[in-house]
């Protein structure tokens, strides 16, 4: 469902932009092609995203996934939005 | 008064004097020491537990207490049985001891410790008792350690080695009240014991099914000077309105590491005392108290040993050599317990800071934060810290990108309850102390306000991780 992609996203980015201003961290401009280990955030941040989503979506797909880790936000928010449906 | 070499428990007591006006208070019965010139505990049949291994399992503190007095010197072995005493490693305990007898106030039932022949009872009442007290055994003490899994590790001490700390400077003519919310069977507990009796003073016991605020009102009431506990057993304490009912001259804190908001919270609630904390283990001893006020210790200690104690740091964690230590384990499988040195490997973890030694956490309790080293107790230390936190527990969180990340659990002082609609305002503050105090990877990912947290028998925090 589209409305929920959205909402999705919403959170994401919104946890993105939290977790880089708390960690001092200068964080590219957000889009869906933009690659993750290219974001500014390193694993620590990345974690800490992880934590916080589980938290408010109630799921961990990096827990849950046999399959690949995201590459792009793109592809991270879609991982979410798949496990949050 | 200092313990003559292979002397036994109750020559000591007896010769520090005025016996009559010095007590045992339990928390439903006491007992005088002069009442046991004349008394026993066991009935009359102390002689059928000379030269034996006596297994103490009494419900109660103060029959516990009473059976020492009366056993040392006389048993082979006193195998100090906490009153937690888990029943399925109860035949563990006696084999390895070797237990022939065993002193009971009813809370373990003979039927549970099969093939142990003898049985006497114990009670706070005494009867009448003329025998000469003679001693001729050098008793060996064995208590046991609180693994969180797995049977208990028997080790042995001698009382010349728990009473290796007690000085005289302890004594003060006689009149301390001590007490300690530790039970006396476990090793921070013992040494109030022993310091209580062999310093010619009184003690008030705790009792496991006692409410805090009456302990402290009875101690309070018996006019407690020196009290003793973990620093768990203490952040409790202050919680309770009771707190103000005692107005002890010193205050020891053991058994964890004390960071410096406690002993900040102890210096303001009992600004007439002198705050100590003692670095002591089961299997250590005693290695040394510091009361400057201060977490941590001065490095100096480590150049300038004190009192016969010798001390090093190697792979992280402290290193300790004196006539404290216990002895060995009784048949335990793995490492002996003094290391070919003659040191035993605390395994509590110290950083050196200027020249001040801290605690930082346990070797077993590293949380690993994609390869980065986390020990909860140095997280805690700062989040404590906080004018409105009393207590912390930092664990692990499972994480499939570092391995583990930090979470806490927080508990508020009384006044900043979350349910105030502060809980926000409070989690980020406490999570700027932290960012501002320690590296990123140690900082919690989540604060979770909680109503309380589990304290262990020991008095020391339940660790999940451990």
């Amino acid at each position: 469902m589209k409305v929920d992609v959205m909402s999705v996203r919403a959170t994401v980015l919104s946890h993105f932009e939290q977790v880089a201003k708390e960690q001092r961290k200068s964080l590219a401009p957000l889009s869906d092609d933009l690659v993750l280990v290219d974001s500014g955030l390193d694993s620590l941040c990345l974690a800490i995203i992880v934590a916080r989503l589980e938290d408010a979506l109630g799921v961990d797909p990096f827990n849950a996934t046999d399959g690949d880790f995201p590459v792009t936000l793109g592809d991270f928010i879609q991982l979410y939005a798949n496990a949050a449906r | 008064m200092p313990l003559a070499d292979a002397g036994a428990l109750w020559p000591a007591v007896s010769a520090a004097g005025r016996l009559a006006d010095r007590a045992l208070w339990g928390a439903g019965a006491s007992v005088t020491l002069g009442e046991l010139v004349r008394g026993s505990s066991l009935g009359g049949r102390l002689e059928e537990l000379r030269g034996r291994s006596v297994l103490i399992a009494t419900s109660d503190q103060l029959t516990a207490a009473l059976a020492l007095v009366e056993l040392d010197g006389v048993a082979r072995r006193l195998v100090l049985g906490p009153p937690d005493l888990p029943s399925e490693h109860l035949s563990h305990i006696v084999t390895t001891a070797a237990v022939d007898a065993l002193v009971s106030d009813g809370a373990v039932p003979p039927t549970s410790a099969p093939g142990v022949g003898v049985v006497v009872p114990c009670r706070p009442r005494l009867a009448p008792s003329d025998a000469e007290r003679r001693g001729g055994h050098q008793t060996e003490w064995i208590l046991l350690t609180s693994g969180t899994t797995g049977p208990p590790k028997l080790v042995v001490h001698t009382l010349a080695s728990l009473a290796g700390a007690i000085r005289e400077g302890h004594t003060l003519a006689g009149s301390a009240v001590w007490s300690t919310f530790y039970d006396i069977r476990r090793y921070g507990g013992l040494q109030i014991f022993l310091r209580a009796l062999l310093g010619g003073g009184s003690l008030v016991l705790s009792s496991a099914g006692e409410a805090l605020g009456d302990f402290l009102g009875r101690a309070g009431a018996h006019g407690v000077t020196h009290i003793s506990g973990t620093p768990s057993h203490w952040r409790r304490a202050l919680m309770s309105p009771a707190a103000h009912r005692i107005a002890p001259r010193y205050v020891r804190l053991s058994g964890e590491i004390a960071d410096q908001a406690i002993l900040d919270h102890l210096r303001a609630c009992y600004p007439a005392a002198r705050i100590a904390h003692a670095f002591a283990s089961t299997e250590a001893g005693v290695a040394f108290d510091v009361d400057d006020g201060l977490a941590g210790f001065p490095a100096s200690l480590l150049e300038r040993p004190a009192g016969g104690v010798d001390l090093k740091v190697e792979a992280g964690s402290l290193r300790i050599r004196s006539a404290r230590t216990a002895t060995r384990y009784l048949e335990t499988p793995g490492p002996p317990l003094v290391g070919r040195d003659g040191f035993v490997d605390t395994g509590d973890m110290v950083e050196r800071r200027g020249d001040r030694l801290y605690f930082v956490g346990r070797r077993g309790g590293i949380i690993n934060v994609g390869g980065l080293k986390v020990h909860p107790e140095e997280v805690e230390a700062v989040i404590n810290g906080h004018p409105h936190v009393r207590m912390s527990l930092v664990r692990t969180r499972k994480n499939a990108l570092t391995g583990a990340l930090v979470v806490a659990d927080v508990v508020l002082k009384a006044a900043a309850d979350p349910a105030n609609g502060r809980g926000a305002e409070l989690e980020g503050e406490i999570l700027r102390l932290c960012r501002d105090r320690l590296p990123r990877h140690k900082v919690p990912v989540a604060i979770h306000f909680v109503p309380a947290l589990p304290v262990a028998p020991t008095g020391k925090l339940v660790r999940p991780d451990a």
